[in-house]
């Protein structure tokens, strides 16, 4: 009990630190892409080619004065921004990174932990990040925040549904909830985005609503709304949401490649007949490798697409993606039975 | 069975420990030099006026009492979805049936819903 | 009862659960109480976990935490209840007597569960290991009891309806 407990203790440290210095240069990234994109140079001038700027901006920002505006509530200003960021660091845990790898002689999972109800974990979880940005929104008592607050909750609310809806063709499939299962049954060339593609874009689409991404990022819309929730936020607080907005995308790039893009499997590396310390090696690469496919997706898309209007968003949600994913659930549940 | 929830335990006491020390860091390094105009509401430069605690359009509070009862749907579809694969012939026919009626009844208050633009947004 | 390793486990998260349910009660802001509501699910889905009921402990999150209170917080934000004072009561004979009623049917009900119930089941029974899991809930679920289910896709629809006709009546 002890040895495992500290393993798992040693497991959440490499995954929490990973995903900290990934959302460090997953904000790099954007910037170095985005200056590419729109022709310009970007960050450069701290460390060798900028790689230092991360670290640069978070200590600009822990140096910086905390400002609670005088009509706020000041509890519920201070709570807000850690539910966003416990929600955004505590879904990482049910995502397998690899299959399971011997060292020192022991067999050891590389996932925190398989849970039986991992996909209802992963939804329960996501559908409570709404609480920080709502409050966020209420707490400062500044009419931008208040409006980014509320609208960008609605959106989530109503994403939510196509994103819950699309996962059950999975399943279907599958016919189990943990992850590790559903990565397993992907080998070969049965990656779930070739046997559920409509299935795979609802979710994607569904995955940059709920992460507050454009083209769906209209809770800080700047023209309209300055900066949407986290407008009377600063210091740490506002780096707090920061840090939540970009784990975000990273745990839901790490959620599309386990669900639809095959996870840690790489096809038919088992029978290359290489050692199994080198295979669970290459997963874990490979598995890293698709995530940081999907972050670079993420931030193309955020810098190639306009933003969409209110009103058409949310038709989006409700009038397109959930009928569209009901029936996608119909016909897979037809297909699976026929092919009995 | 409960020993897979542990990890989960623990993850989320790091979490929270984790926003924890990072919001009172900030209080603690940062410097602290208050005035009446730093503290008051940002609003784009104008004098602030009023609260903005004010009512909102019905819209939202349509939208999340329409979403609680799709969201109960989604929780009965899961476990649906996993035992469907593992029921043999009529019994994995009859599933269906089962859910199909089950979608069907939902699809008329969708369909309800449209007709009555309870989500008109403009 | 034994003070084993579980109990504790147990004990502690009904004791946070009725410490929340308490302060949701007492606090003046909507809002706080909406956040101590959020804590007592979160609890009592822990005592769901302890009791092996998988399912039911996150579906208590996923629906009530993250689904249910949205609803009570976007009410509160949007009705804007600014007048604290509003909200307070004060304490007359009648709700005096109802504090007394709604003891004397707790004592009773307690009284009830600690003789007919509790007394019987010192141990966990092995079959809720199993019994507590997606498979078989759902495996009973659409075998077993169809019919309600079915019904269950009923009153879903008369919520559906319920909730556009109350709106548009109220607010159109």
């Amino acid at each position: 009990m002890g040895i495992e407990l500290l393993i798992t203790a040693i497991k959440i440290t490499i995954v929490v630190n990973v995903v900290l210095i990934s959302v460090a240069y997953s904000v790099y990234a954007e910037r170095r892409v985005s200056a590419f994109i729109q022709n310009r140079l970007g960050p450069n001038r701290v460390g060798p080619k900028g790689l230092l700027q991360p670290f640069a901006d978070v200590l600009k920002l822990a140096l910086k004065e905390d400002i609670v505006p005088s009509n706020a509530n000041k509890p519920i200003h201070t709570l807000a921004p850690m539910m966003s960021i416990f929600v955004a660091l505590t879904t990482i845990a049910v995502v397998p990174f690899g299959n399971t790898i011997e060292l020192f002689g022991s067999v050891i999972a590389l996932q925190i932990t398989d849970v039986n109800v991992g996909i209802l974990y992963l939804l329960a979880l996501t559908s409570l990040g709404v609480y920080g940005i709502t409050l966020s929104g209420w707490s400062s008592n500044s009419k931008y925040s208040l409006f980014g607050g509320i609208r960008s909750s609605a959106q989530m609310i109503s994403y939510e549904l196509s994103m819950g809806l699309s996962v059950v063709g999975v399943v279907l499939i599958t016919g189990s909830l943990s992850l590790q299962d559903i990565v397993i049954h992907q080998f070969g060339w049965k990656w779930n985005i070739v046997l559920q593609p409509v299935g795979f874009i609802i979710f994607l689409v569904a995955s940059f609503a709920e992460t507050n991404r454009a083209p769906f990022d209209l809770p800080e819309a700047e023209p309209e709304l300055v900066g949407g929730y986290h407008t009377e936020y600063s210091s740490m607080k506002f780096a707090l949401f920061f840090l939540a907005e970009y784990a975000n995308m990273i745990v839901a790039s790490a959620v599309i490649t386990t669900l639809y893009l095959g996870g840690w499997q790489f096809p038919y590396l088992q029978t290359f007949g290489l050692p199994p310390i080198v295979t669970s090696l290459l997963q874990i690469l490979v598995f890293c490798l698709k995530v940081a496919f999907m972050i670079f997706f993420f931030i193309w898309v955020r810098w190639s697409l306009p933003r969409f209007r209110y009103d058409q968003l949310m038709n989006l949600g409700w009038k397109v993606m959930l009928p569209l994913s009901i029936a996608n659930i119909v016909v897979t549940a037809i297909v699976v039975s026929l092919l009995k | 069975m409960l020993e897979t929830y542990i990890p989960i335990l623990m993850m989320m006491a790091g979490a929270v420990a984790f926003g924890a020390v990072s919001v009172i860091a900030s209080k603690v390094i940062g410097p602290r030099n208050p005035n009446p105009e730093k503290l008051s509401t940002y609003e784009s430069g104008v004098e602030p006026f009023g609260t903005a605690h004010t009512r909102y359009s019905v819209k939202y509070y349509m939208a999340a009492m329409l979403f609680i009862i799709f969201d109960i749907e989604i929780v009965f579809l899961y476990p649906w979805a996993v035992t469907f694969i593992k029921f043999e012939g009529s019994m994995q026919t009859y599933a269906l049936i089962e859910m199909l009626v089950f979608i069907f009844l939902l699809l008329i208050g969708y369909f309800y819903m449209l007709r009555k633009g309870s989500l008109k947004w403009n | 009862m034994q003070w084993t390793f579980e109990n504790i486990v147990i004990i502690t998260f009904a004791a946070i659960a009725l410490g929340s349910a308490v302060m949701m009660i007492t606090r003046r802001s909507p809002v706080v109480s909406v956040l101590f509501m959020i804590l007592n699910f979160f609890s009592v889905s822990a005592i769901y976990l302890m009791l092996r009921s998988q399912f039911v402990a996150i579906i208590q999150i996923l629906v009530y935490a993250g689904a249910i209170m949205v609803l009570f917080l976007f009410v509160i934000m949007l009705l804007n209840l600014q007048d604290d004072k509003k909200l307070t009561e004060n304490i007359s004979y009648k709700k005096l007597s109802a504090v007394i009623m709604a003891l004397l049917l707790f004592s009773s009900l307690a009284i009830t569960a600690y003789y007919g119930f509790l007394g019987k089941h010192k141990t966990l029974n092995p079959a809720a290991e199993t019994q507590g899991t997606i498979e078989s809930v759902g495996r009973e679920l659409y075998t077993t009891y169809s019919f309600p289910f079915e019904l269950v896709s009923l009153i879903l629809l008369a919520g559906i309806v319920g909730a556009i006709v109350l709106a548009q009546k109220k607010f159109e």
